[in-house]
């Protein structure tokens, strides 16, 4: 069956809400409006204004109110619109969400999903195409997703709402439209990255809504004889390193792809751990593909210079293959 | 003075003194508070404590008095000055001192330290060291509570210095939106570390903001014991009835510094020598000596087992034994969730 990625994630929802009745959605908009990306849609009647929570725009009350939600022992799911305005929410995300189990001892647990869309591409400018995924993966006790595929929006949630500590899940906002084929088998773990295409001569590591950039890439090498394998990582933190450094090993090469900026940047972190676990595998320094470091700007030639593109990235490949 | 609610004797935790008059088991505890910090001051000096040591000495009428209004099965959320509150929720003095220490045996295994004291099968869900940051965490408390049909009160403590956060005005517009039986208990002691209510807010009138988001509010006297139970105790009956929130603000005074860095610059002398008239202590049982339900020698024996509590603490916490370095990755996620 064909479905929309936002189709898939609906689903995922209305699953978790079908299912377990501690589970409740929250945030700006999710309810009488659908759901800023639509993904909610017809929820508030089916499911009534308490589990469909429309807020007020207060992104560190209703996080923390989320996270509290989550101690006194329901199962919620908090939808901050955007990456860009859960800034104003770190506070609760990295000092409450975070820390509460440590701090405690152990005493408590905080079994909450917090939902965000993030990313460039639309020409939306500078305040509303940030990609923070890093800043997030960075903080010991959360657990960081980025589903890319219509599988992984279906089947991503349900281990999130399963996991006993906080999820921070990022679906990037470009993704919402793709179409693809729902397996049958969309079941999924929360704990490994996915090759998503088996190649050999070099491993394109990515994730999030760079993933249809590197697939194009690598078709597109493929047709010059160029047999690239793609990384998915799925889980940006706890980081797969077994299986990048599996697959480095193997391809002996490896090309990083992170729509976030290059300084201090997720992709920075995966071409470390290439470099501590596979240095005497590689045959060429890793590169890395990553936005530039400019605030994102808003005219689109402008916007598109700025980020990964499928050009960037064979040209990056071509580079490393010296071909 | 004799009174004795039905909620008193199980909400505190404490060791129960059925034959105790209400007034002498308030008095204990203030006593319980004030000897234990001042012992927590003596070993930091001594450098057993480390840290940050935010002491409570000279409000210790607010904790006592609230938290002999709340139910046992109330939930509670405390600040970074929350040694107090943490003891008369029940939280043996034992493990705070461990805690303060450092040692596993801690109620928070030496992790949390002074500031994050933590009991979760006492529904203490913390010393929070973010100014504001327990407000919104009260709200989502008690929005569980009230998704799953309990009947139970969210008490959260916080300082004047969290009125000009955000997290205040989020929190209790989502009280007040939600319904949520939240009962906000503000401790003004009238200086934010160092910087006093009139020149860090445009409005000193607490209650002004809360009412400006519909939430009924009191104002008291944070120094008279009985007065803060008598509003804490008629707040929290309205929100258990009601549903909704309640703001009650405690006019109170921290005799000691800000933290034990501070060299308390920002205020006069002359100022802590006319509060520290009003001690919370000393002027309760003055008062109960006047009415004649307090002897010189039952002050003093209660003053007695304050102390006595203490050294026990103290000699449990030097004891205990240190939590090994190998465990060192502990409770940074839940066992059996990988990371």
């Amino acid at each position: 069956m064909r479905i929309s990625y936002r189709e898939a994630m609906r689903q995922a929802l209305h699953d978790a809400l079908a299912s377990d009745p501690r589970v409740f959605l929250m945030g700006e908009d999710v309810g009488r409006y659908g759901g800023t990306y639509a993904v909610s849609k017809g929820f508030y009647d089916e499911f009534g204004p308490e589990r469909i929570r429309d807020t007020p725009l207060s992104e560190l009350g209703f996080v923390g109110a989320g996270i509290g939600a989550a101690l006194g022992g329901m199962r919620p799911i908090v939808e901050v619109m955007t990456v860009n305005f859960s800034l104003l929410a770190l506070d609760q995300i990295v000092n409450s969400a975070a820390l509460l189990r440590h701090m405690s001892g152990g005493q408590v647990s905080v079994p909450l999903v917090i939902r965000m869309a993030t990313g460039a591409g639309r020409q939306l400018a500078a305040q509303h195409s940030h990609s923070l995924e890093n800043w997030y993966a960075h903080i010991p006790g959360i657990r960081v997703l980025a589903p890319a595929t219509i599988a992984d929006a279906r089947g991503m949630l349900a281990p999130a709402l399963a996991d006993p500590d906080p999820v921070v899940m990022f679906e990037h906002a470009q993704l919402y439209n793709m179409e693809g084929k729902l397996p049958d088998n969309w079941q999924c773990d929360i704990e490994r990255a996915a090759i998503r295409r088996p190649g050999s001569q070099l491993s394109l590591i990515t994730y999030g809504g760079s993933l249809p950039k590197a697939l194009d890439a690598a078709a597109e090498l493929a047709r010059d004889g160029i047999d690239v394998e793609v990384v998915d990582l799925r889980v940006l933190r706890p980081l797969d390193t077994e299986t990048i450094a599996e697959s480095v090993s193997r391809t002996h090469r490896a090309v990083i792809v992170d729509e976030g900026w290059r300084s201090g940047s997720l992709a920075a972190e995966v071409m470390a751990r290439i470099v501590e676990n596979c240095f005497y595998d590689l045959d060429a320094p890793p590169v890395r593909v990553c936005s530039e470091e400019v605030p994102i700007p808003y005219a689109k030639h402008m916007e598109g210079a700025a980020l990964p593109q499928p050009a960037k990235i064979v040209a990056a490949v071509r580079e490393v293959l010296n071909v | 003075m004799n009174e004795t609610g039905g909620k008193t004797k199980a909400g505190t935790g404490m060791p129960v003194q059925p034959g105790r008059p209400f007034a002498h088991r308030l008095l204990a505890d203030m006593l319980r508070i004030r000897r234990m910090e001042e012992k927590c001051a003596e070993l930091y000096g001594a450098q057993k404590i480390r840290g940050f040591l935010h002491l409570y000495i000279g409000e210790e009428a607010c904790a006592t008095g609230a938290m002999h209004a709340l139910d046992a099965d109330d939930n509670v959320v405390a600040t970074y000055r929350e040694h107090g509150h943490a003891l008369l929720r029940g939280v043996p003095m034992d493990a705070i001192m461990a805690e303060m220490f450092g040692k596993a045996a801690g109620c928070s295994r030496g992790r949390g330290g002074s500031m994050h004291l933590f009991d979760a099968a006492r529904r203490f869900y913390g010393g929070n060291a973010i100014v504001g940051g327990g407000l919104p965490l009260a709200v989502g408390l008690a929005l569980a509570d009230r998704m799953q049909g309990i009947r139970r009160v969210t008490a959260c403590f916080f300082g004047e210095g969290a009125v000009a956060e955000g997290a205040f005005h989020e929190g209790m517009n989502l009280a007040a939106l939600w319904r949520l039986p939240v009962l906000f208990l503000c401790e003004n002691n009238l200086y934010a570390m160092g910087t006093a209510l009139d020149r860090s807010e445009s409005q000193t009138e607490l209650c002004v903001k809360a009412a400006s988001y519909k939430v009924p509010t009191l104002k008291v006297d944070g120094m008279d014991v009985l007065a803060v139970h008598e509003a804490t105790r008629r707040a929290a009956q309205q929100v258990r009835e009601e549903g909704g929130p309640f703001f009650v603000e405690f006019r109170t005074f921290r005799f000691r510094a800000h933290s034990m860095f501070d060299p308390e610059l920002y205020r006069d002398k002359a100022e802590v020598e006319e509060w520290k008239k009003r001690g919370p202590i000393h002027s309760f049982s003055a008062q109960l000596k006047a009415a004649g339900e307090l002897t010189e020698d039952g002050f003093l024996e209660l003053d007695a087992e304050a102390e006595a509590e203490v050294a026990a603490a103290v000699a449990f916490a030097e004891a205990a034994p240190w939590e090994p370095v190998e465990d060192l990755l502990r409770d940074v996620t839940t066992p059996g969730a990988t990371r």
